[in-house]
C-alpha cells in the first residue's frame, strides 16, 4: 500500500529542485548581457540563412518506433506487479507469464517480419 | 554526535525538541541534502571526465585554474553564467525555458530513491525501481522539449532521434531490472539492497547486469550510443540553440545521469551500500556505495572514452533485434530457473538470507543459466559473423560493387557486443 504522503519529501525535492533551476537561470539572466540582434536570434543552421521552418513533421519511422514501444512498455507494467508477487504465486505466475510472452513473440515477429524494426 | 548521523529526529527529540518538529526538520535537512548534493557533485564530475577522457587520449587535460585544474569546473560555471541568454527568432518561448530545468530535474530526483545506507535514503518508496524509471523517462521529455521549441532543424532531428533511443532501450533498461526485483520480491530500493545480504545480484544475474548497464548508458545518451548529439553530423543535437546557464543545466543533467546510472547499477545489482562493518556503523554505507559506484563510473567513462559512435539503424537493430529478444529469454530463463529452486528448496531460510553458504546453491544455478545463454549467444553471434564474412568475400570477389546485405547491421550489433 502506498501512502500518499511518502511522496510529500518527493514534493519538497521537486519544489526545491525547480526553485534552484529557475534561480540559477535568473542568475545568469542578471550576470550575463543581453543585446539581441537579428543575426544573433536567427536559428543555427551552419552560417547559412535558414531555409523553411525549423519545425517539421515527424518521418513516419519514428512513429513505428512509438508504437512498438506502446507494446513493449504495456508489456512491462504487467511485469512489474508479476515479478514481485513471484515468490508468492508460485507455478501459476510462471505457467501465466510464458503464455503472455508467447503472445507477446507472435505480435514480435509479426512486425520483424513486416520489416517494422528496419530502419530504411 | 554519531547517533545525530545515522538518527536525526531521535537525536532532536533528546535535545528538547518536540516529536512533529523533529520529524519535520529531518525531512526537510534530508531533502536538502538529497537536492543539494547531486548538484554540487557535478562540479567533481566535470573535472573528473575531462581529466579522464584527456588521459585516454594523451592529453593533459585541464591544468591551469587552480591544482591539477581542480577550479575549472567553478571557472566553467561563472562563464556559463555570465554568458548571454539568447532565445532563437521562433522558440516557442515558455517551452523552451521549461526545457532545461526539466532537464536537470528528471535526474536530481532519481537520488530520492538512492539508499545511502541502512538509514539514509531520501524517500524508501515501496515502488522505488518503478519511480525510478517514471522519473527518468522525463528526461526524455525535456530533450523533446527542447528540440522541438528551438525552431531549428538540428534540433529537432536531435529530439527525434532522442525519442525514438530513449523509449526503444527504456523496454530492456526494465526487463532487467525486473530479474531482482523478481528475486527479492519487492520493488522498494532498501528492500533490493537487504536481499543482496547473501549474494550481489551480480554474481547470480550476470546477464541482467550487463543488460541494465548497456541499456542505462543509451538511456543517458553517452557513446556508443550518442546519436542524440553527434557533433559531427547535427553539430549538438537538440541543445543546439541553448546558450549560457540553460545549456550548463543541460550539461549539468547528463554528467550528473552518468553518474546515476553508475549508482543505481552498483545499488541494484553490486549491493548498494552492503559492505563489512556496515551493520556495526551505519555510516559505512556511504563509502562502500562510492567505491562501488565510482568503478561503474569510470567504466561508462572509459566506455566514452574509447569506442566509436553507432549509426542509428545499428542502434535500433542493436536494441529491437538483439537486446529485446534477449531480455525476454533471460526472464524466460530465471524465471524457470527461480521456480526450479524454490521447488528443490534451495532458497535460503528467511533467517539464512545474510549467510553466503545458505545462498549458494541459488546463485550457482541461477549463474550457470545465465552463463548458458551467454555463451549459446556468443555461439550464435560467432556463426553469424562468420557466415557473414564469407559471404561478403565471395560477393566481393564475384562483384566489385557489394550491394548493401540485410544482414550487415547484425553483424556490426554482434561486434558491439563482442566488445
Amino acid at each position: 500500500m502506498v501512502a500518499l504522503s511518502e511522496f510529500a519529501p518527493i514534493g519538497a525535492m521537486l519544489l526545491l529542485a525547480i526553485v534552484v533551476g529557475l534561480l540559477l537561470l535568473f542568475i545568469s539572466r542578471i550576470l550575463g548581457p543581453n543585446k539581441p540582434t537579428e543575426r544573433k536570434s536567427a536559428p543555427y543552421e551552419s552560417g547559412m540563412k535558414p531555409i523553411g521552418p525549423g519545425t517539421r513533421r515527424l518521418p513516419v519511422r519514428f512513429y513505428l518506433i512509438a508504437v512498438l514501444f506502446i507494446l513493449f512498455d504495456i508489456e512491462v507494467i504487467f511485469f512489474l506487479p508479476w515479478a514481485v508477487v513471484f515468490r508468492k504465486l508460485g507455478l501459476f505466475a510462471l505457467v501465466e507469464m510464458f503464455i503472455f510472452i508467447i503472445i507477446l513473440l507472435v505480435g514480435y515477429f509479426y512486425a520483424w517480419r513486416k520489416g517494422a524494426l528496419e530502419w530504411e | 554526535m554519531v547517533g545525530c548521523i545515522s538518527d536525526l529526529s531521535a537525536c532532536l527529540i533528546d535535545a528538547g525538541i518536540g516529536p512533529g518538529l523533529a520529524g519535520f526538520l529531518e525531512t526537510l535537512v534530508g531533502t536538502l541534502i538529497v537536492t543539494l548534493l547531486p548538484l554540487t557533485l557535478v562540479i567533481i564530475l566535470v573535472w573528473i571526465e575531462r581529466k579522464y577522457s584527456a588521459r585516454v587520449q594523451d592529453r593533459v587535460g585541464p591544468n591551469r585554474v587552480g591544482p591539477f585544474g581542480l577550479l575549472q569546473p567553478a571557472a566553467d560555471a561563472v562563464k556559463m553564467i555570465t554568458k548571454e541568454d539568447i532565445t532563437p527568432a521562433g522558440a516557442d518561448r515558455i517551452v523552451y525555458n521549461i526545457a532545461p530545468i526539466l532537464s536537470a530535474l528528471s535526474v536530481i530526483l532519481i537520488w530520492a530513491v538512492i539508499p545511502f545506507s541502512p538509514v539514509h535514503i531520501g524517500v524508501d518508496l515501496s515502488i522505488g525501481v518503478l519511480y525510478f524509471f517514471a522519473v527518468g523517462s522525463v528526461g526524455a521529455l525535456a530533450v523533446m522539449l527542447g528540440g522541438w521549441s528551438s525552431n531549428n532543424k538540428y534540433a529537432l532531428l536531435g529530439a527525434f532521434r532522442v525519442v525514438a533511443q530513449l523509449i526503444s532501450y527504456e523496454v530492456p533498461n526494465i526487463l532487467a531490472a525486473l530479474m531482482p526485483v523478481m528475486i527479492a520480491g519487492t520493488l522498494s530500493m532498501q528492500g533490493l539492497v537487504h536481499a543482496q545480504a547473501g549474494m550481489w545480484f551480480a554474481i547470480s544475474l550476470p546477464l541482467s547486469a550487463l543488460l541494465f548497464f548497456i541499456s542505462s548508458i543509451a538511456e543517458v545518451g553517452r557513446t556508443p550510443f550518442d546519436l542524440l548529439e553527434a557533433e559531427s553530423e547535427i553539430v549538438a543535437g537538440f541543445n543546439i540553440e541553448y546558450s549560457g546557464m540553460k545549456f550548463g543545466l543541460f550539461m549539468a543533467g547528463e554528467f550528473l545521469h552518468v553518474l546515476t546510472i553508475a549508482i543505481l547499477t552498483a545499488v541494484i545489482f553490486f549491493g548498494g551500500w552492503l559492505g563489512p562493518g556496515v551493520q556495526e556503523v551505519p555510516a559505512l554505507g556511504w563509502l562502500w556505495l562510492a567505491i562501488k559506484s565510482t568503478i561503474l563510473y569510470l567504466l561508462a567513462l572509459h566506455m566514452r572514452s574509447t569506442l566509436p559512435r553507432v549509426r542509428i539503424d545499428q542502434l535500433m537493430s542493436f536494441n529491437w533485434k538483439f537486446l529485446v529478444p534477449l531480455s525476454l529469454v533471460n526472464i524466460i530463463v530465471v524465471a524457470f530457473l527461480f521456480k526450479l529452486v524454490q521447488e528443490l528448496g534451495l532458497t535460503p531460510a528467511a533467517d539464512e538470507t545474510t549467510n553466503i553458504i545458505a545462498n549458494l546453491p541459488q546463485t550457482f544455478i541461477l549463474l550457470l543459466g545465465n552463463l548458458a545463454i551467454i555463451g549459446g549467444v556468443l555461439v550464435y553471434l560467432r556463426g553469424l559473423g562468420r557466415e557473414q564474412r564469407l559471404a561478403n568475400e565471395m560477393a566481393a570477389a564475384v562483384d566489385e560493387d557489394v550491394e548493401h546485405h540485410p544482414h550487415h547491421d547484425e553483424e556490426v550489433a554482434a561486434a558491439a557486443v563482442a566488445d
